[in-house]
């Protein structure tokens, strides 16, 4: 059973979430992420669900908290300088392994930066942004179908994971309108024999992030880090185009990646062989896949709208000796076309061997 | 002559020492609690959230289910809890740094949304698990970690009074600060635990129940002279009573 | 006669139990250290004031150590009782 339907992203996004069985929002307002928050309080509603618009950020990630360890399917929704209040609630969602999902639609920074769209939150989700060593599994859409689609996943992996998810879009995708199909895959919510709900007929349990005893904490992290490399094993989401004997790879995620496609476009119509390489999956990145088409290519050009901060992780992937250059536009404004195509061009030009430039775009 | 057993330890509490400093009354707001959730019937569906202070440890002693709540934020969790789990006895259990300062903001759109929770609210009037800073309710001329001088309403303010400022807001049902000093006190605390519990049973809205705690090492006395502190200063700044008890309909 | 059980292997020895009973029937044992390395409460009974079964040192003791046995006449309200669910 599947409907088309002309949908904004934040909506997409929003009914992905409810195919995804989640019933439970906590969120405050911040522009661009606010028709979430306006919509799912009329939705919610409709299917049994709970929607609160909590004093705070750091309310909601804490009531998104308390949600998942009663076993929800729960969510919150925000942008960059909300995101920055929820690091620490994050930070201990990841230490007690709790899933919830996080949505991020970004905003210019630092600071209160703008409202335009953005990739500068990258190092932020990437990295796990609160305190410790700790990940989110943090998934970048760039179009209004993969908003739901993925949306779904995220649910799906935070709790196979039992590890906060993050969703990374911006203010382009979650205003766009686009036509989607609504495909809700048959929902299995699993057990969770692991939350909270009161010691009936069992032993009383017990949910924390805090271990004192000698070593506890030490073997804790040795845990989570077997789950983050189990991830990084098995859950790497990418989209690639690939040609025969290409002369650039260009790698970009997000709404940034849909211009890169329209160069690539002009660049093949004028007989430049391009590849292609979107990370859905920004964490786990997929390292994998860039270092082997890299290898292939030599020649590598990212695009972002951030003063390069994927440019990182791709260049700890790159095959030793490729020559990789990033296109940055940290301004809010969108890299065009236009100007991605004479970076190719460039680039298709200049010599092999190591250059890691950064062109402003 | 057959003895009865009328007083021990209630059911719900484990059998493991506190690992509270001696005198201290953390125990006691355990204990009592524990009794109200044996008398209820309800350690099964009942789940705890400490905050973090030197109740974080909640979990060793309590035998139901319980989870961390980031410093302050414990209100916040419960809400999410009881959202989840509306038929669950949800409580969250935290220190006057916890709720009063860094967590001021859960606790009080908490209770002004009238979430149908208790809070425990243990008021030692200093920071007890770092160290004994000042804390909102640390009395006025108290000398703390951080007030060496002692607190100076000029340049720290005055204690917080936190239950006559929930109190007023309309979300709430319950609030009472009680007192752990003297065995009547304690009784009178019992009776304020039970209709805190009773409460949330009744779906009536935000119950609150403040203690008033001493923290012997960080107050730099004997647990005997902690009881003639709360007697005078600490009552005075700290009045008992009963604030609020909306009339079951 | 009334007698109170104390757990004095867990005993902080705070002394609260001391303070608040009636008859003075609590002491410092300060001839034993516990395991917990304090000098234990200790309750010996005076035949000539009794122990009156009240239980305030029970519900004094903030470690919760203690129980009170009554003769079954007339028991006092203390912190045992019946499951109302
Ligand atoms: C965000 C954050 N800031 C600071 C701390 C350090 N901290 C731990 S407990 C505590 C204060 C505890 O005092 P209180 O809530 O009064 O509890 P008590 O120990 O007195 O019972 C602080 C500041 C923390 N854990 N998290
Ligand atoms: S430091 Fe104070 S509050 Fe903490 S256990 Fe010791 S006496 Fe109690
Ligand atoms: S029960 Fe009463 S009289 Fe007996 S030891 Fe305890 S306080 Fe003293
Ligand atoms: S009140 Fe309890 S801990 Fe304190 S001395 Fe008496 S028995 Fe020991
Ligand atoms: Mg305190």
């Amino acid at each position: 059973m599947s409907e088309r339907q002309i949908l904004k992203g934040c909506v997409a996004l929003a009914e992905g979430a409810i195919a995804a069985g989640y019933r439970f929002y906590f969120g405050y307002p911040i522009t661009p992420q606010n028709d979430i928050p306006e919509y799912l309080s009329a939705r919610l509603p409709q299917v049994g669900g709970v929607f609160i618009q909590a004093e705070s950020e750091v309310a909601s990630i804490n009531m998104l908290l308390g949600a998942a360890a009663a076993g929800a399917r729960a969510m919150t929704s925000s942008s960059g300088p909300g995101i920055s209040l929820m690091q620490e609630g994050l930070s201990y969602m990841a230490g007690s392994e709790l899933p919830g999902l996080v949505v991020n639609i970004t905003r210019i920074g630092p600071g209160l930066g703008g409202i335009a769209a953005s990739q500068g939150d990258y190092r932020q989700a990437t990295r796990g942004g609160g305190h410790g060593d700790y990940h989110l599994i943090v998934l970048a859409p760039n179009s209004v179908q993969e908003m739901y689609d993925l949306t779904i996943k995220a649910f799906y992996l935070a709790d196979k994971y039992r590890n906060p998810a993050m969703i990374l879009a911006d203010a382009i995708l979650g205003q766009m309108k686009e036509p989607i199909f609504l495909n809700p895959p048959p929902l299995v919510l699993p057990e969770k024999p692991w939350a909270l709900t009161g010691a009936r007929g069992k032993k009383a349990q017990l949910i924390k992030s805090l271990y004192l005893a000698d070593g506890e904490m030490e073997q804790h992290n040795w845990h989570l880090y077997e789950k983050y490399r189990r991830l990084e094993r098995e859950e790497v989401l990418v989209e690639t185009d690939l040609q025969e004997k290409m002369d650039v790879l260009l790698v970009s995620f997000g709404s940034c990646s849909r211009m890169v496609q329209s160069a690539l476009d002009l660049a093949r119509s004028r007989g430049i062989r391009v590849g292609f390489l979107r990370p859905i999956s920004l964490y786990p990145f997929p390292q994998q896949a860039v270092r082997e088409v890299s290898r292939e290519v030599g020649k590598v050009l990212v695009v972002e709208m951030n003063t390069g901060q994927m440019w990182d992780d791709v260049r700890l992937s790159l095959y030793p000796g490729c020559r990789a250059r990033l296109l940055a536009r940290p301004g809010g404004g969108i890299p065009a076309p236009g100007q991605i195509l004479a970076e190719i061009e460039n680039l298709v030009k200049a010599g092999d061997g190591i250059d890691e430039s950064v062109h402003q775009a | 002559m057959a003895l009865t057993k009328v007083f021990t330890r209630p059911d719900s509490l484990r059998d493991i020492n506190f690992h509270f400093c001696p005198g201290c009354h953390h125990g006691t707001a355990h204990r009592l609690i524990c009794e109200a959730i044996d008398y209820y019937g309800i350690r099964e569906r009942t789940i705890g959230i400490p905050g973090v202070g030197c109740g974080v440890f909640l979990y060793n002693y309590f035998d139901l289910d319980v989870c961390e709540a980031p410093h302050g934020r414990a209100p916040a969790v419960a809400t999410g809890f009881k959202r989840v789990l509306p038929q669950n006895i949800i409580f969250t259990y935290q220190g006057d740094g916890d709720l009063g300062s860094i967590g001021m903001s859960e606790v009080i759109h908490t209770a002004n949304r009238g979430e149908n929770i208790t809070v425990f609210f243990i008021n030692n009037s200093v920071y007890g698990m770092t160290g004994g800073q000042m804390a909102p309710t640390t009395l006025l001329g108290q000398r703390t970690t951080t007030t060496p001088y002692g607190r100076d309403f000029r340049t720290e303010g005055y204690p917080i009074r936190m239950a006559e400022m929930l109190a007023p807001l309309e979300g709430v049902a319950f609030a009472a600060r009680v007192s752990l000093h003297t065995p009547t006190q304690v009784k009178k605390a019992r009776k304020a635990v039970l209709r805190a519990l009773d409460i949330q049973i009744k779906n009536m809205g935000f119950s609150f129940v403040e203690f008033l705690c001493a923290c012997p090492t960080n107050w730099g006395l004997s647990p005997r002279q902690c009881i003639e502190k709360i007697d005078g200063e600490m009552l005075q700044s700290f009045p008992l009573g009963t604030y609020k008890n909306r009339q079951d309909s | 006669m009334n007698r109170i059980e104390i757990r004095d292997e867990s005993c902080k020895g705070c002394q609260y139990c001391l303070i608040f009973c009636p008859r003075e029937l609590l002491q410092i044992d300060k001839s034993r250290i516990n395991v917990l390395g304090y000098n234990p409460a200790r309750f010996v009974d005076n035949p000539e004031k009794p122990c009156l079964g009240c239980a305030l040192c029970a519900e004094i003791c903030p470690d919760a150590l203690i129980e009170v046995y009554r003769k079954k006449k007339g028991a006092v309200k203390a912190n045992v009782r019946t499951p109302n669910t």
